[in-house]
């Protein structure tokens, strides 16, 4: 079964299957597949970058919206504690939150560690780091994208929720939220390149991304220019991806509307 | 008739309504106790490891990484504003060959990542050393801080024409009207009265953008500049004290503070006759 998958896997892959770029134009050059060439390493960063960006969407928007919640709640501590929240991770660069949370995360597990009686030296995930640093950074902006989303719908929609006996979490879900996702969609997909653009700063604490990978056959190739092009068409290539499939997902999201 | 011969005595203030403990209260309480934990224990790591030796060895370093850093971006943003103005109206043209062109610009600048940027013009150009040699350029193009300036510039270029596409189109066609109507030439209806409407639209975008230019000025570090993160990564590989990124978050923190504030003073005097 495993087998069948890889095989099937290889097949549709878009750089070294049988129709893949890489194998169809590189021939044995600098960009073939396998041990001569750097097209399989390219390959691999390319997913490596994609599920970075993939996994942190999830985290950042639920974290986002959590954050967005504080934002517009009628406590004060708690919007206290939110805006303390955005204005920190909106202030910092991007690079400086990945350097904060790889180096500090080591720290506070290894201290951790030590007061439990282990003395190991722990090396934490460039994954991980770099998927809660880029949670982090995305959810203080998706927490005033939603706040504007959450501002742009009417009051009266949770009265009239509350009017039929439905219960407020009940109403978030059922009727809020619907109406959030629609107006909050193009602000979102803003975010979402800005998150893809952001991977490439992973690279620096090791992880093997796009950018990593083609740093490192410009480093022993010499040939930096054409691979740090490359390294820009294929994130430039995810762009044009993502922006078609926003652009299909904000149809489906006012398909309500077009019938009016 | 009747009227009233007694006052009401004055009444003491009606008991305070106990606030009920909801959730988002205690949710509140929660969090702000743990930011309050981590600035503690952030503060408690400063003092304890606090050493006036690596004060004074680092601290002036640091004041002339903030120089770098403000200078790059000051330097990048005027350079990307002059480029926009070319880029902007290329872009509103009616020439669709001259409107594709800067369209393509901005996207290419827009879809891929600055860091990319950086390095494609850093170690990129280097490939091509012997042209660059033959034109007289190879000068500019060896220095990590001439690499990073062009590619700031270039970068923010794309973004800043953008702004000022959208600020100027934001302009209602009947301001352009009415200036023709009164025999105004399109020159003088241009700088008189579009752009003064332009530019405040443009304002807010305008603030945004430097402030996301100076966050993201602190990749340079990558590239050799000793840029406030550059000093930054210098100290923390010499010492491996943590505090080391702490200290460069308050400066940054600070800048960016310092320049949201700004602006919104800046936003509340400019548009003080559109309030009403």
């Amino acid at each position: 079964m495993n087998d069948l998958l890889s095989a099937l896997g290889h097949a549709i892959d878009p750089f070294c299957g049988p129709v893949g770029v890489f194998t169809l134009f590189a021939g044995s050059g600098l960009l073939s597949c396998g041990d001569t060439g750097w097209g399989d390493e390219i390959a691999s960063g390319v997913f490596v970058t994609a599920s970075l960006a993939i996994v942190t969407l999830p985290v950042g928007l639920l974290l986002g919206f959590l954050v967005a919640l504080g934002k517009r709640s009628e406590d004060a501590y708690a919007r206290a504690a939110a805006n303390i929240y955005t204005t920190i991770f909106r202030g910092l660069p991007e690079l400086l939150t990945l350097f904060i949370v790889y180096y500090g995360l080591q720290i506070l597990i290894q201290a951790t560690l030590s007061a439990l009686g282990f003395d190991e030296r722990i090396e934490i995930n460039a994954f991980f780091a770099g998927m809660i640093a880029l949670s982090v950074v995305f959810s203080a902006y998706c927490s005033e994208v939603l706040l504007s989303a959450f501002q742009a719908i009417p009051r009266g929609q949770y009265e009239a929720g509350a009017a039929l006996g439905i219960r407020p979490g009940k109403t978030m879900v059922l009727v809020v939220i619907p109406q959030l996702i629609r107006i909050a969609l193009p602000g979102l997909g803003n975010l979402w390149m800005s998150l893809l653009k952001d991977t490439a700063l992973v690279s620096v604490v090791g992880l093997n991304d796009i950018l990593r990978e083609t740093g490192v056959a410009a480093k022993s190739t010499k040939e930096a220019f054409l691979f740090y092009g490359i390294a820009c068409l294929l994130f430039l290539i995810l762009a044009i991806i993502s922006s078609v499939f926003f652009s299909r997902i904000e149809v489906w999201a006012r398909r309500s509307e077009a019938a009016r | 008739m009747s009227h009233i011969d007694t006052l009401i005595p004055p009444q003491p203030a009606p008991p305070a309504i106990a606030q009920p403990i909801t959730l988002s209260r205690v949710a509140g309480m929660v969090f702000l106790f743990l930011w309050f934990l981590l600035f503690g224990g952030m503060l408690l790591m400063m003092h304890s490891n606090w050493d006036w030796e690596k004060f004074a060895k680092y601290g002036p370093r640091y004041i002339s990484g903030l120089e770098v850093t403000l200078g790059l971006v000051a330097a990048s943003i005027l350079g990307g504003a002059i480029l926009s103005f070319p880029l902007a109206f290329a872009r509103m043209s009616k020439n669709s060959i001259l409107s594709g062109i800067a369209y393509v610009y901005v996207y290419l600048f827009r879809g891929t990542p600055l860091l990319a940027q950086v390095f494609l013009i850093y170690y990129g150009l280097g490939s091509f050393r012997p042209q660059l040699e033959a034109i007289g350029l190879w000068w500019f193009f060896k220095d990590a801080w001439n690499c990073a300036f062009f590619s700031f510039a270039l970068n923010t270029a794309a973004y800043q024409a953008e702004i000022l596409r959208g600020a100027i189109e934001s302009v209602p066609r009947g301001q352009r009207e009415a200036a023709a109507s009164l025999g105004i030439n399109t020159r003088i209806s241009f700088w008189k009265i579009i752009m003064p409407q332009a530019l405040i639209v443009a304002l807010r975008p305008y603030g945004n953008e430097i402030i996301l230019m100076v966050k993201a000025s602190a990749i340079v570090a990558i590239v050799t500049v000793y840029d406030l993160m550059g000093e930054t990564k210098y100290a923390f590989s010499r010492t491996f004290d943590y505090q080391t990124y702490l200290w460069a978050a308050i400066f940054y923190l600070v800048i960016v503070e310092i320049l949201r504030n700004l602006w919104n003073v800046l936003e509340a005097r400019l548009t003080r006759h559109l309030k009403r």
